[in-house]
């Protein structure tokens, strides 16, 4: 054998036995609990996680059956890249580009969420997908047709079959697959994570700096390590011309008007734009907006209401600091875990 | 003489086989067949989908193009106040105009003779809140309950109406309720879950025989939706869903159940 052949075949060989080790690597591992969090919320014991059930809710997660026309997947809009936002698009975009009213949320750490939804209007995560695809300017699709979809096709009977053993496409099993997926998508790894768990990182003076003034200014509600409390407040934001009311809509009581979910921070780097509705694109107008622009109003978050000008004052210096700490909470591993991504 | 001696005792014996009949030894450890029927009616006339053309006290004039209602949480109650409650799982169901097959709830209940009914219109909390895998049957989102859920709100639909009325301002003319609320889940909210108990004793009582088949005949008067306790103006709540206004269509709905008579 030449020479220049013979290497070509260690190469080939090297590169086939890299693969299998990856493979191999990748043995699915189910639900872990990251070392700093706290338990989960979730109800695993009615939907404990399975590879074949995981890999089914992914496989539906990017499939535009769920949508009327076939067109639009929950992938569509929940991107990995943007840690499954909606990058770049201030309110969601959906079927035959219709517009919503409000920023299509990140999906990460799911599991230690008690409501979904800005207003906080789905309170199991197994009842959460019904929310897009029934919107019209969403999916825009019945879960009647969606199942007769699915149950018409090809390869979901079997693979239904495969995960939850039953001989028909239920409702629950449809349910239940996609939650999998969402669970699986935990954000923990940020440099944030790691110096919390002492993993041999350290916060640099500027990021130390910012976490004081975030744990003083801002951890009462984006409590770590979640960076939600999941409460819902009103933090201010001017009502524009649709005059969203926020969970209001969900309770009709008067004190939720204009109140919404507390967004987690993690992987704000990915996420923009920000707050329900998209209406500010870079982190810095956020901090702007907290430092000077809070609207007084009765339902008004007490918190934003300590000093004698509403809001959180913040020098430049400080927004500096606070944009070097919340920087610590970039995941770029969940960006790009190849087992959360469209197979 | 003979004869007419021969006669009594035929006749003696048909009275006191029909008083048996009457006074029954119930065996309420088997159990027969019951059927709820919703005849849904307007003021005097029945219920025409589509074609029927029905005027409220506001003078305001409507058709009916869909009405879908759950029934659920049913129990009956003996003359001795013994309580028969249906199993929770076999207890949900949607009665829908023009849908032969949806119009009656069908029951399996112990033998006896029943004085009063109870039910209750839409779905409890509990059942709002149970783990999607309990929300089959009556319950499936993808199935019977298609279109009578919301995604945004988790909730089920309670009642829902739609139809025409030249009072109504929005676009086709168009008018819809869509009536639910189970009370909320972490905040208090509205809750629209209404109990209605009728007495079935004026309109006769089912007597449930194995073997048999009884019928309880309830007339559901559609135009006490618009006028029992409140008046309700189309023109002025041309669509009403998850808002405060749905409390008082739900009061008034619930005046709308009357029992007819029972087919033993």
């Amino acid at each position: 054998m030449p020479k220049k052949y013979r290497l070509g075949l260690i190469i080939l060989i090297s590169v086939i036995y890299a693969c299998n080790k990856d493979i191999i690597a990748e043995k699915f591992a189910g639900f872990k609990n990251p070392a700093n969090f706290p338990q989960p919320v979730y109800h695993f014991s009615t939907n404990e996680i399975t590879q074949s059930k995981f890999e089914l809710g992914r496989k539906l997660f990017y499939d535009p059956i769920l949508s009327r026309n076939n067109t639009i997947s929950c992938g569509s809009c929940h991107i990995q890249t943007s840690a499954f936002s909606h990058h770049g698009h201030n309110v969601s975009h959906g079927i035959d580009d219709k517009l919503g009213t409000r920023n299509a949320p990140a999906i990460m750490n799911l599991a230690w969420y008690t409501s979904f939804m800005w207003d906080g209007g789905v309170f199991d995560l197994d009842l959460q997908p019904v929310a897009p695809l029934t919107n019209h300017v969403e999916m825009d699709e019945t879960m009647e047709n969606a199942l007769k979809k699915l149950k018409a096709s090809a390869d979901y009977p079997s693979l239904f079959n495969k995960a939850f053993g039953e001989q028909e496409i239920t409702t629950a099993a449809v349910l239940k697959a996609l939650s999998q997926f969402m669970l699986m998508c935990v954000s923990s790894n940020s440099k944030y994570d790691s110096v919390m768990r002492g993993e041999g990182k350290t916060f640099s003076t500027e990021e130390e700096k910012g976490y004081k003034l975030f744990q003083e200014k801002c951890s009462s509600c984006h409590k770590e390590p979640l960076f939600t409390d999941n409460s819902f407040r009103n933090n201010g934001l001017a009502p524009t011309s649709i005059d969203d009311k926020g969970r209001q809509l969900v309770t009709l009581n008067e004190q939720d008007a204009y109140t919404f979910k507390v967004p987690s921070l993690r992987n704000l780097s990915y996420t923009a734009p920000y707050m329900h509705d998209g209406r500010f694109y870079t982190l810095e107008a956020v901090l702007e907006y907290y430092n000077s622009k809070v609207q007084q109003s009765p339902t008004l978050d007490p918190l934003l209401k300590k000093e004698t000008v509403s809001g959180i004052r913040l020098t430049d210096e400080e927004k500096n600091y606070l944009l070097a700490f919340l920087k610590t909470l970039d995941d770029t591993s969940f960006l790009k875990d190849k087992k959360l991504s469209e197979q | 003489m003979k004869h007419i001696l021969y006669t009594a005792a035929i006749a003696l014996l048909v009275f006191s086989s029909c008083k048996k009949d009457n006074t029954n030894e119930y065996n309420s450890n088997i159990k027969g067949e019951l059927s709820i029927e919703f005849d849904n009616i307007v003021g005097g006339e029945n219920l025409a989908l589509n074609t029927g053309s029905y005027t409220n006290s506001t003078g305001e004039t409507y058709k009916i193009t869909t009405l879908k209602y759950f029934i659920s949480n049913i129990s009956l109650e003996k003359a001795d106040g013994t309580t028969y409650t249906v199993p929770q799982n076999d207890s949900y169901f949607l009665i829908e105009e023009g849908n032969e097959d949806a119009d009656h709830a069908s029951l399996e209940v112990p033998e006896g003779e029943y004085k009063s009914l109870t039910f209750m219109i839409g779905v409890d909390s509990l059942r709002n809140t149970k783990d999607v895998s309990e929300r089959t049957g009556a319950l499936d989102p993808a199935g019977t309950a298609n279109g009578m859920y919301w995604g945004w709100n988790s909730g089920y639909i309670f009642f829902k109406i739609e139809g025409t009325s030249t009072a109504s301002t929005a676009d086709g003319n168009t008018f819809m309720y869509h009536i639910g609320g189970f009370g909320g889940y972490s905040s208090p909210t509205i809750n629209n879950i209404k109990i209605i108990t009728l007495n079935l004793v004026p309109g006769g009582t089912p007597k449930i025989h194995n073997g048999k088949e009884s019928n309880i005949h309830l007339m559901v008067d559609i135009a006490k939706l618009f006028d029992s306790q409140s008046h309700i103006s189309i023109k002025e709540h041309a669509a009403v869903m998850f808002n405060p206004y749905s409390t008082t269509i739900a009061d008034n709905y619930a005046t709308m159940f009357r029992h007819d008579h029972t087919e033993n």
